[in-house]
């Protein structure tokens, strides 16, 4: 996980090397400082020199300047270096996503993988500044501070060591256990976050069943769990300032006694004295910020494994070598296709497909939620791969091509469709980059799009909002459809894609289709029979099984199940869509 | 700690940038209060803690002069004149020392231990109040705010108001402690170096301010950066299949790139000039120190007013302490602002309008459900008597026990009698017009009549104003003019609790709860039995799948039944429904996202719920609205054709082209 993180520095490595050596120079300037302010106070004010004193003055505001210097180079150069690891580590994650299958996708879920973008970089960029800055930064001031303290009186060092070390073992037990409870401490926070996002999510439920007291004692119960947990923590941790505090008073005590036997035998000055007491606040402070250090990264942790993981993701489906680089028609053959989502999982999702497909047919699938109609179609555009059997496209397997070349040849108008923010144009040149304003009308008038297009104040220029919210989901569907069409491709995929246009409206589509794309092979997913059923042949999915496979007629004789959701729909009268003029 | 972003729905706004908090001074005093209203007396104690702590460091530091000057300077000189040095002087000051650094410890100990308690305490009683008030909130409220800066409020703004409460604010009062006495000692000791160690202080605000204001800006334009990338990484994050049907990932990673170089340019130059803070304060608090000397050798070597070498050293040593505390309180003010951006937040929130509830009209148990009939009623809207209370009076007893049947209390002001109405679902709809707002409104002039048992059904396109309909009956929102009344009482007098316990809510969208099946579906009854339970699962036909789940009732639900289909989620919610047992059920596109085949399953199980129930439904499936005793055909926020299923069709109007799918001037050829 180290080494995938690490790998991201990259041009930022000489800032993150420098920061470091920035800080120690800042660490020295500031050990110096103390020294210096003894030698006033010795041999300048107890001394009466002026002359003294301004010279050491001047030299003390030259490392004060030196010390600054080093301290802005620092400042400027941690921010650089965590600033630009965070944006590499964003790109590495973005990179590696662009690649995914849908299967990695699925397997991470979008919002999981907006939080990794987002959240846990801003963690680990800032644990990564804390790092350059301070993890070199606070050892270091104490190891300068003591071999100070040792040059200056090794008597007096020692005991600032004694004590460093006591401080240092009083202060790992503490945080460790502190941070085990702290830990536990967020598992409550998430579950206190479910209930306000349950309740905020569905205030309506909520409000319709009078369960706001219910719910209320519910977050009480989450609410007091938080409280008892984070008191404990807190608690372990109180003892730290006092802690310190007695330490730093104690060695004080200690010194004042010592020092004064020195000072009085002549070992030892005043202004030395005085140096010293600020040596063992550099040293007894530092520690304590190496111990928040350690805190930043334990609790930095996290969210640094769940970055890795992204980066790390192989994706499931790689282009193969040579690969090749036409499709040359649109048929399509299935042999003994078996798949399943997850590998090795007992179910698989469809068994035993086997048909074909010659080029420019129109193929309805039909069948109930969860018959695997989505799944069936997706494996044609090699969205996921099969997990046994064979899948041909235009005569080779579909393994054999270019990915990019295979799904501009194959399109998909996928059944969770969405449009981006940007100009009604902008959306459909998704399909074709090149395409003229001609060329998006024409699609758009495939789709029956144009009509309620050429309505809108900015027509083919209105802005559709991020989620394509300001269209009806009718609308939406149709804008897609033309997007699909504008990559013209020699398959078409419409998973559901009409389900929120009105019956006429869907007519004209399948209508348009025939007569403008009939080299076009169209596979059309629907649940309603009057899309389907001027088909050239419809497939009947049951159980991720094809129960028939026939024309409208045939089936209508011979498959059960066919029958049985005509009659559901049709039998009587035909499917109403009262939901979707727009 | 990764927070879990908030699904967004539709009509959901993007966060609003950070403002300005109008009125520091004000909110301040506001948190202030909400603490010291349940922890005054910690708070004193805590207060008195601080001093103490301070103090016993103050006269720490004094001590050094104490112990160069009266101890170690003539024990030398004793020791350099030959005599014999007695150190037990010295002994009892350090001793009498380490009483004040004892009880400075201990005090120090006490007050952590004692802010733990105030801190969490009240950032439980907040989060708590928070919540309820949140629960008591119109839907409005839910309506108009993104969900995310709700969830906001609970994940980032009580966890920053309480590092500002633990952390800051004692702080603050430790470092302004500390500056006073240092300042009243570098007083007594010498006025002119006082000036010139607060020249430099002044020097080091202004400084830190100039680095603070860059870095400010910086930092605001990184909230925006991270915002528009933010924006972006979710749009492509939902949208990635499709950004992979489409070839589009190099497209994508191009914008991505610029956005994050952009974020990575603001977020540097913000972090930069943070980190350079401290810098400028340490190296200024040395050359403060420097001209301290040089000004105070200056004067005590010329022996000005009595300045002496050991005040100077003294002086010094206050010099370096007394810029530590002030580069404490520069820093704790970042973090003090941008609480209080979050305290205004939680306490808008707080100060938001809870839902009014003036109902007196409650819904009690009564002995016997043989109360007389509204046989009376008339058969539409149109003759609707303002006075139907006779038909209700005799006959009903109120009972303390639960006895399956319920009648609405209601208390006349005017002749201070007490009726009590059988609850039978009987809703009218009398010139209802309403509005979001005000000023535009959505619903005109509805009128309609549902008697108890009745289905009725609503169609039309999106936008209509279906659902709309159906926010009023359960007074979700309330009407600007008209009446709906429900077994003809005004609704407005009844309990809202009373009002929505009557009624019974199927929504398209299932809401699933963390716990377990039976749990979900004792959601709609609480204290029902796990026969009960059952029962309602099995007339939901919910049962059969219920019992192939691992634990079966008892399995636990996470994620909103994420492991669960579209159609089980939405049997569950049916059984909820069923458990509730209500009067009148509101059925809002309960099976548009269920196969029709599934929804044959479903069907029986609705079709068995809505016997006996007035019940309303929107739907655009066919055979979900066919039946319905009335349908009414909604188009801009207006009933416009009304009728039963053959009635409409001989009209040949809307609801005909609709249902044929063909345009009104093909329509009259017939079906499709």
């Amino acid at each position: 996980m180290l080494k995938t993180l690490t790998a991201q520095i990259k041009e930022f490595r000489l800032p993150s090397v420098l920061t470091p050596v920035w800080m120690v120079g800042e660490v020295i300037c500031e050990m110096i400082i103390p020294v210096l302010m003894g030698f006033i106070v010795d041999n300048g004010i107890y001394g009466s020199d002026m002359q003294y004193i301004i010279h050491t003055g001047l030299l003390m505001i030259l490392v004060a300047v030196c010390g600054l210097a080093f301290g802005m180079l620092g400042g400027f150069f941690g921010a650089k270096a965590s600033a630009g690891f965070a944006r590499n580590l964003r790109k590495a994650m973005n990179d590696n996503i662009q690649t995914f299958a849908f299967s990695n996708i699925d397997r991470f879920s979008p919002s999981s993988l907006v939080t990794r973008l987002t959240t846990d970089v801003t963690n680990v960029q800032n644990a990564y500044m804390m790092i350059l800055r301070m993890a070199v930064r606070a050892p270091m001031t104490m190891i300068i501070a003591m071999i100070m303290s040792f040059l200056l009186s090794p008597r007096i060092a020692g005991i600032y060591l004694i004590a460093v070390v006591l401080l240092g073992i009083v202060l790992y037990f503490m945080l460790g256990s502190a941070n085990r409870y702290f830990k536990k401490v967020f598992e409550r926070y998430d579950a206190l976050n479910e209930s306000v996002q349950e309740n905020v999510t569905a205030i309506r439920a909520v409000k319709a069943y009078v369960r706001e007291d219910q719910e209320i004692s519910r977050f009480q119960k989450a609410a007091n769990n938080i409280y008892l947990m984070f008191v404990k923590a807190e608690l372990k941790l109180a003892g730290n300032m006092p802690i310190m505090y007695g330490t730093v008073y104690t060695v004080i005590l200690i010194i004042s006694w010592v020092g004064a036997h020195m000072i009085v035998s002549g070992s030892l000055t005043t202004g030395t004295l005085m140096s010293l007491l600020t040596y063992c606040m550099n040293i007894l402070m530092s520690l304590l910020m190496l111990s928040m250090v350690f805190i930043m990264i334990s609790m930095s942790s996290a969210s640094a494994r769940r970055i890795a993981e992204v980066i790390e993701e192989k994706p499931d489906l790689v282009n193969p070598e040579n690969p090749v680089m036409k499709v040359e028609d649109g048929s399509v053959r299935f042999d003994h296709v078996y798949f399943s989502y997850n590998k090795g999982s007992a179910e698989p999702v469809l068994r035993d497909i086997s048909f074909d497909v010659s080029s420019g047919e129109s193929i309805g699938i039909i069948g109930a939620t969860g018959s695997a109609k989505s799944s069936l179609v997706n494996l044609i555009s090699r969205l996921y791969d099969v997990t046994e059997g064979s899948i041909a496209v235009g005569g080779r397997d579909v393994r054999e091509y270019d990915l990019t070349v295979l799904r501009d040849a194959v399109s998909v108008v996928l059944q969770k469709n969405v449009l981006f923010s940007g100009t009604i144009y902008d959306n459909l040149r998704w399909g074709d980059k090149n395409a003229t304003d001609e060329e998006c009308r024409k699609a758009c008038r495939l789709a029956c799009a144009d009509e309620f297009i050429e309505k809108m104040p900015d027509g083919y220029n209105t802005w559709i909002e991020q989620g394509g919210t300001n269209v009806s989901g009718g609308q939406k569907q149709r804008l897609c459809i033309a997007r699909a069409l504008l990559k013209k491709p020699k398959i078409l995929i419409l998973d559901d894609s009409t389900s929120a246009c009105d019956t006429a409206t869907d007519a004209r589509i399948r209508r348009a289709f025939r007569e403008d794309l009939p080299a076009t092979t169209k596979f059309i997913i629907a649940q309603r029979i009057s899309s389907v059923q001027d088909c050239d042949r419809i497939i009947v999915l049951e159980n991720g099984m094809i129960d028939g496979f026939d024309t409208h007629e045939n089936l209508l004789k011979s498959n059960d199940i066919y029958r049985e959701i005509f009659e559901s729909q049709v039998g009587s009268n035909a499917e109403a869509d009262f939901d979707s003029k727009d | 700690m990764a927070q879990p972003r908030v699904h967004q729905t539709r009509g959901q706004r993007r966060s609003m940038p950070r403002q300005k908090v109008k009125n520091p001074g004000k909110l301040f005093r506001r948190i202030f209060r909400y603490v010291s209203g349940s922890y005054l007396p910690q708070l004193i104690i805590v207060a008195a803690c601080i001093v103490i702590t301070v103090l016993a460091s103050v006269q720490g530091t004094l001590f050094t002069r104490t112990l160069i000057d009266s101890y170690i300077t003539p024990l030398s000189e004793a020791a350099k004149a030959g005599e014999t040095v007695d150190y037990g002087p010295l002994l009892h000051a350090i001793g009498n020392v380490a009483i004040f650094y004892a009880i400075g410890v201990v005090s120090s100990l006490l007050q952590a231990v004692l802010m733990t308690y105030v801190t969490q305490g009240t950032m439980k009683k907040l989060r708590i109040e928070v919540f309820e008030h949140m629960e008591s909130l119109p839907i409005r409220y839910f309506d108009t705010h993104a969900h995310g800066d709700i969830m906001s409020i609970y994940t980032n703004d009580i966890d920053t108001l309480r590092q500002m409460i633990s952390q800051s604010l004692p702080m603050m009062l430790n470092s302004s402690i500390t500056i006073v006495s240092i300042l009243i000692s570098m007083l007594m000791l010498s006025v002119p170096l006082t000036l010139l160690s607060l020249g430099m202080v002044a020097l080091m605000l202004f400084c830190s301010g100039q680095a603070t204001k860059v870095s400010g800006k910086n930092f605001v334009l990184q909230q925006k950066k991270l915002g528009q990338l933010d924006g972006f990484i979710e749009e492509t994050m939902t949208g990635e299949k499709v950004v992979k049907v489409f070839n589009h990932e190099n497209e994508t990673k191009e914008k991505f790139d610029q956005l994050n170089e952009e974020l990575y340019q603001a977020s540097y130059k913000a972090n930069a000039f943070a980190n350079i803070l401290g810098p400028i304060n340490a190296q200024l608090g040395n050359v403060s120190y420097v001209l301290c000397a040089i000004m105070g050798g200056i004067i005590a070597l010329n022996q000005y007013a009595g300045f002496t070498v050991g005040a100077l050293a003294s002086f010094l040593t206050f010099n370096k302490n007394f810029s530590m505390p002030i580069n404490q309180v520069s820093m704790q003010i970042n973090a003090i602002v941008s609480a209080l951006a979050g305290a205004e937040r939680i306490f808008n929130l707080l100060d938001a309008e809870p839902e009014q509830d003036n109902g007196y009209v409650t819904l009690v148990n009564v002995d016997s459900g043989a109360g007389v009939r509204s046989d009376d009623t008339p058969e539409d809207g149109s003759e609707l008597n303002e006075n139907l209370r006779g038909r209700i009076v005799c006959g009903l007893e109120e009972s303390e026990e639960h006895t399956g049947h319920w009648a609405w209390k209601h208390y006349h002001k005017a002749d201070g009698t007490t009726t009590y109405v059988p609850l039978e679902g009987d809703v009218t709809f009398e010139h209802v017009d309403f509005g979001y707002t005000d000023d535009k409104i959505v619903l005109h002039d509805i009128n309609l009549h549902a008697l108890p048992g009745q289905k009725v059904a609503l169609v039309g396109s999106t936008g209509a104003g279906k659902t709309t309909i159906t926010n009023l009956i359960n007074r979700f929102y309330d009407i600007q003019s008209g009446k709906i009344r429900y077994d003809n009482i005004n609704i407005n007098k009844i309990k809202k609790a009373d009002l929505r316990r009557s009624l019974g809510i199927v929504l398209q969208e299932t809401n699933l709860f963390t716990g377990t099946v039976a749990d979900n579906i004792r959601f709609g009854k609480l204290n029902a039995t796990d026969e009960e339970v059952e029962a309602a699962a099995k007339l939901a036909n919910a049962d059969g799948f219920i019992r192939r789940l691992p634990d079966g009732y008892q399995t636990v639900l996470h994620g909103n039944g994420a492991n669960l289909s579209q159609g089980q989620r939405q049997l569950l919610a049916i059984a909820r429904a069923a458990i509730a047992d209500p009067p009148v059920l509101i059925l809002d596109e309960a099976t548009s996202s269920i196969d029709t085949r599934t929804e044959k399953i479903v069907q029986s199980g609705m079709d068995k719920l809505m016997q006996g129930r007035t019940t309303f439904v929107i739907a655009h499936r066919l055979s979900t609205i066919r039946n319905s005793d009335l349908i009414l055909v909604m188009e801009n926020g207006r009933i416009i054709e009304r009728g039963n299923h053959e009635e409409l069709l001989a009209q040949k109007g809307r609801y005909c082209q609709l249902y044929t799918g063909r345009k009104p001037e093909t329509a009259a050829e017939g079906a499709y």
